[in-house]
């Protein structure tokens, strides 16, 4: 099966096609702002970060930037620096070279105060979006394609019907060939063991296993002992019996097949199938992980609801409580409510939901977009000096 | 499917399914599993969100809801039986991992 997508000079093909304008550290966010204002097509990243940053954070943060700037969904990069930053405008432009795209670098400092930044920056992202505007959609096969998938203010629903019919998307999708990410590491605790048992290697079951450890002991550190806590009175009272069965609510929605490689936070995935990420249950740093890593699209299942949407990968909602689609239409895309009166069968909304994946990712307007929903946040790991 | 659907199995490996609406006992259920119907006598009452045992599961056997194993039946568990907290236990609790 195949989408309609924009074909890109290497990698996978996108299924949007931006002028992204980075800007490398925080002080330049105003500057990348004002570079988009009014320029349909451009967008920029609200990134706070890029000062003061050493080590592995620091490397983190660069990892996420390069990431969005290769990632498919991208045109054409413009990376705005302030010129004094730990982590220059160069530096992130060059390691986005090797992904063939057109990329520039300004410097508010050197191109004498933020008015001719913007000029020069809009000079420059004017004409990335003409050339933009020349490209056509074509047929892509849906072996290129990438899925993250996310849940967040979860109900008793989210369990039984948008996370399900989620899963039964993310097998049809690897059916096809194509890629799905799991990610939130601290939902799986009490799970881990079954995801670990799904992985292709040893090897890889003990990274999802040493992951999960990792965010247990930091949280246990932090005064929080997650596995002692669940399933909390109110899960017990409302039918949840065990942990594995919470944790399973929601990992279910990856589906069921093998996990071919887990990799750490905004990493790009070498292998197609089912992809374990290791990211936060934040859900802008979870999603901003897993578009950095190249997924080109999101389902993001929710049974309390959001507006959350990311900068340059569209983002679909869905959820099985109706009263919530009701009366928050404007930011769900999706209601499988009907799975839980048995009107629709897990499969029928499972084979619902794939097609609006496959139409989402060829062109159609998900909710999140049309709000113009941009949100951006990159996980940090340490101090900033 | 124009009536109002009482369980929902989740994966048709399943042996428990999730009420949709409250089962009291004595009454009976017909449930869609991996296509072919089976029938189901309700042996307690059960509250919305809750389990019930599609089959009997023996003592130490998994408890599979997702396709997966959400825990050990502590004791036998009849079809039609409310399965919890009261004759389920986490693997997790069995490791003595809390």
């Amino acid at each position: 099966m195949t989408f309609q997508g924009y074909a890109r000079q290497k990698g996978n093909a996108g299924t949007r096609n931006y002028a992204l304008v980075i800007p490398s550290v925080g002080c330049a966010q105003g500057v990348a702002e004002r570079i988009t204002r009014n320029l349909k097509g451009a967008v920029y990243l609200s990134n706070i970060l890029g000062c003061g940053q050493i080590g592995a954070d620091r490397e983190q943060t660069k990892r996420t930037l390069v990431g969005f700037g290769t990632n498919p969904n991208v045109f054409s990069v413009l990376v705005v620096g302030l010129g004094c930053e730990f982590l220059s405008a160069s530096e992130i432009a060059e390691a986005i070279v090797p992904s063939g795209k057109r990329v520039e670098f300004i410097q508010i400092q050197s191109a004498g105060g933020t008015g001719k930044a913007v000029a020069q920056g809009r000079k420059i992202v004017s004409a990335m979006l003409a050339e933009a505007r020349e490209m056509a959609r074509e047929p892509i096969p849906l072996s290129e394609l990438i899925l993250g998938t996310e849940c967040g203010g979860s109900d008793y629903t989210s369990g039984l019907a948008s996370n399900p019919a989620l899963g039964k998307a993310s097998d049809l999708l690897i059916a096809d060939g194509g890629t799905v990410i799991l990610s939130e590491t601290p939902e799986l605790i009490g799970a881990e063991h079954l995801v670990a048992k799904r992985a292709r290697t040893e090897e890889i079951g003990s990274m999802v296993l040493s992951a999960v450890a990792w965010w247990e002991k930091e949280a246990i550190a932090a005064g929080q002992n997650i596995r002692a806590a669940n399933p909390s009175p109110g899960n017990i009272a409302g039918g949840l019996t065990t942990l594995e069965e919470k944790s399973l609510g929601c990992i279910y929605k990856a589906g069921t097949t093998t996990v071919e490689e887990a990799i750490s936070y905004a990493h790009s995935p070498t292998k197609k199938g089912l992809i374990f990420m290791d990211t936060p249950a934040h859900d802008i740093e979870q999603l901003t992980g897993m578009v950095a890593g190249g997924a080109q699209i999101v389902v993001f299942t929710t049974g309390r609801g959001t507006p959350v949407g990311s900068p340059i990968a569209p983002v679909i909602k869905i959820t099985g409580n109706g009263e919530l689609y009701r009366t928050m239409k404007d930011a769900i895309d999706l209601d499988v409510s009907k799975v839980l009166t048995g009107r629709e069968t897990l499969d029928t909304a499972g084979r619902r939901l794939f097609e609006e994946i496959v139409a989402v990712a060829s062109g159609k307007l998900t909710k999140a977009e049309r709000l113009g929903q941009r949100d951006f946040c990159i996980f940090q790991l340490g101090l900033h000096i | 499917m124009g009536q109002k659907a009482k369980v929902i199995v989740i994966h048709e490996k399943d042996n428990v399914a999730t009420a949709l609406l409250p089962l009291a006992a004595g009454s009976s259920l017909v449930v869609d599993v991996g296509g072919s119907a089976e029938r189901v006598r309700i042996l307690a009452d059960i509250p919305i969100g809750h389990k019930v045992a599609l089959r009997p599961i023996g003592a130490g056997e998994n408890v599979v809801k997702y396709g997966e194993p959400i825990g050990q039946a502590a004791a036998g568990i009849a079809a039609g039986e409310h399965v919890h907290v009261h004759n389920v236990m986490s693997h997790g609790t069995k490791a003595g991992g809390g």
